[in-house]
């Protein structure tokens, strides 16, 4: 917050990165990563196991040294700035690195030393930070004796001590419970209210959804889609309507209707006679309203309707032609209910 | 440098901020401000503490150790040995307590590595890398708590050899240098254990490892019987064996008798060692870290 040297309307990208390199031994974690994060903004980097997500975040908080390439953080260069980024930066890794033995209280005070606050201050700011991720009670207790979400809200609290400008999150809410995990997600969604700019990796569609403002998809090293969430939606084709004729022998004859329509995009809509439906893509809510007149004013009876919208694991086979790795019970709930996930991103 | 490049705190007003980040910046490998950097050091300190306090278990070493230690050898060896050298179990305590100095402080000194260790495999260090302090406050702080629990393992030792009848036939004075010659010695072995404590994977292995290069120090040396009963191969060895000199001169300092070599030799060892290691471990903690 006020720890970036550059005003809000003139500065360029919080996160600046150019062709990224990073490898070891053999195998290039990162090959040629570029990415832009605004002030402000949360940027969902989605990737599979071994993707190259915890790679980059840890290339731009100084934990590795990039073999190429250049990532400047908040006007700071990663490899030549390495002091000043530290006082800029937060760090939230996939492991709590709360240290087990110490109470919270002592965790945090701990934190704020390390970060040059004088004694009184550093005790009012764990004191602060305690109360506001509803940590006061638990304060004396050994970490080690906390849940999994209350070790991962001192982790996120320990990262805030300093009031960091960047702040980065590598996936935060691996291994919580559905319910933790939403608690998470609400103190993330309140930094980022106070203007804290986020780099967020997870594995998880459902979490880029919900925290982040514009996506990059990454495998294999490599940045391979980037844009706002609804854009890579779009990428993928965007909403399908789908429409059961009352008389399953309509069902051609409803294409043809349709289809003749002259709506934009409307030739892909495509017939499945075993389930007697008729799927036409939808560019544009308008069109919706379009489609279902069009059926009316032509007589044509309907039985059921419904649509649907590609899931972030839709996005990610159709960009990446991989299943991502989320577990089955962490997966998003299905947006159409009776419709299974094959059928639209084929 | 001077300690002004470091920025005080992240609630300075803004514009004076950047211009402390600015100027860091330009300093580019500059250090972290002294009185920074003690700070840092006090913080883990504390950190240390706090988690002995937690974790009361890792000071048994520390206690029991020299109770067990001395009583053992006082009564199981101390009426033969004690013979042997002129005396009975009595004087044995004179010879023991000085040895078992000499050991403690390689015996604690032994818990950095496993420390360190439990450091690099929990995600401690990566925050800790990511904040704008000096990496080798982190060691530091680590010593600084290892030459404490050095320092009351050898107190204890001293209350149970008083009970036991030792007696110092110097001064006060000597026996405090005897003290600080064992602690000196004791934070230059740290820099081994440190050393190994980076380059293992797990704990175990650290403790293993190190047990293997203690066991036959300890046993090879003069703390626990006079080497002259025992075959020339092996005295050549107890004669370079830094705790035999460590031994040896503690002895004197506390029961008189000759002083000057023992302890030179132990300084000497003490130097060459913390020589050869720290910018070892250093540069294996640059790396690692």
């Amino acid at each position: 917050m006020t720890r970036i040297d550059t005003s809000p309307e003139a500065g360029p990208p919080a996160i600046r990165v150019r062709g990224l390199v990073k490898h070891y031994g053999g195998t290039k974690a990162l090959d040629g990563v570029d990415l832009d994060v605004s002030e402000g903004t949360v940027l969902g980097v989605l990737g599979p196991n071994g993707a190259g997500k915890t790679t980059l975040v840890r290339c731009l908080s100084t934990l590795e040294l990039p073999d190429a390439g250049t990532a400047l953080v908040a006007g700071c260069d990663v490899v030549n700035d390495p002091r000043r980024l530290r006082r800029i930066i937060g760090l939230t890794g996939q492991y709590a690195s709360v240290d087990g033995k110490l109470s919270g209280w002592e965790n945090l005070y701990m934190i704020g030393r390390l970060l040059d606050l004088s004694r009184k201050d550093a005790r009012r700011r764990a004191e602060e930070m305690l109360e506001r991720f509803s940590l006061t009670e638990a304060a004396k207790r050994p970490a080690m004796q906390y849940s999994g979400g209350m070790r991962r809200r001192l982790d996120l609290a320990a990262s805030m001590i300093g009031q960091p400008a960047v702040l980065y999150l590598d996936e935060p809410t691996t291994g919580l419970d559905p319910r933790t995990r939403k608690e998470v997600w609400a103190e993330v969604q309140r930094m980022v209210g106070e203007g804290v700019t986020v780099l967020l990796t997870t594995q998880y569609m459902e979490e880029a959804e919900q925290l982040a403002s514009e996506l990059a998809v990454i495998d294999r090293g490599k940045v391979v889609a980037t844009g706002g969430v609804d854009e890579l939606k779009a990428k993928v084709g965007g909403r399908t309507l789908k429409i059961r004729p009352s008389d399953p022998s309509q069902l051609s004859a409803m294409q043809r209707a349709v289809a003749q329509s002259g709506l934009d995009g409307i030739a892909g809509a495509h017939a499945a006679v075993e389930e007697c439906l008729l799927y036409v893509p939808i560019l544009h809510d308008e069109h919706l309203t379009s489609v279902i007149t069009l059926l009316g004013t032509r007589g044509f009876g309907i039985s059921h309707i419904g649509t649907h919208l590609p899931s972030l694991d839709e996005v990610f086979l159709a960009i990446t032609g991989q299943k991502s790795t989320s577990v089955p019970s962490d997966e998003p709930a299905d947006r159409a209910s009776d419709t299974l996930p094959e059928e639209v991103a084929a | 440098m001077s300690t002004a490049t470091f920025s005080p705190s992240p609630s300075t007003a803004p514009p004076s901020h950047s211009k402390h980040a600015e100027k860091d910046g330009a300093a580019g490998r500059n250090r972290i401000g002294l009185r920074a950097n003690l700070r840092h050091i006090g913080a883990f300190t504390r950190r240390n503490v706090m988690q002995i306090k937690q974790d009361p278990e890792s000071m048994l070493d520390v206690v029991l150790m020299p109770v067990v230690f001395t009583l053992l050898f006082v009564f199981v060896f101390g009426g033969s040995v004690g013979q042997s050298l002129g005396g009975d179990s009595d004087s044995y305590v004179n010879y023991v307590v000085p040895g078992l100095m000499a050991m403690l402080g390689m015996n604690v000194a032994m818990a950095v590595g496993s420390g360190v260790n439990d450091d690099f495999r929990t995600g401690s260090m990566d925050r800790f890398r990511t904040m704008p302090i000096a990496r080798s406050s982190v060691l530091i702080a680590k010593i600084v708590v290892e030459l404490g629990r050095m320092l009351i393992a050898i107190t204890i030792l001293l209350g149970v050899g008083f009970a036991l009848g030792l007696e110092i036939k110097t001064s006060v004075l000597a026996l405090l240098a005897s003290v600080g010659l064992s602690a000196a010695f004791g934070s230059s072995l740290m820099w081994i254990f440190i050393l190994l404590g980076l380059t293992m994977r797990t704990t175990q292995a650290v403790q293993g490892m190190a047990m293997m290069v203690l066991m036959p120090l300890q046993f090879g040396s003069s703390i626990f019987a006079p080497p002259s009963s025992m075959p020339g191969w092996l005295q050549a060895f107890t004669d370079y064996n830094p705790l035999s000199n460590l031994a040896d001169a503690a002895r004197g300092l506390i029961s008189g008798g000759p002083v000057a070599h023992a302890a030179g030799m132990t300084l000497a060892w003490a130097g060459a060692i913390t020589l050869i290691t720290a910018p070892l471990a250093v540069a294996k903690f640059r790396r690692s870290t």
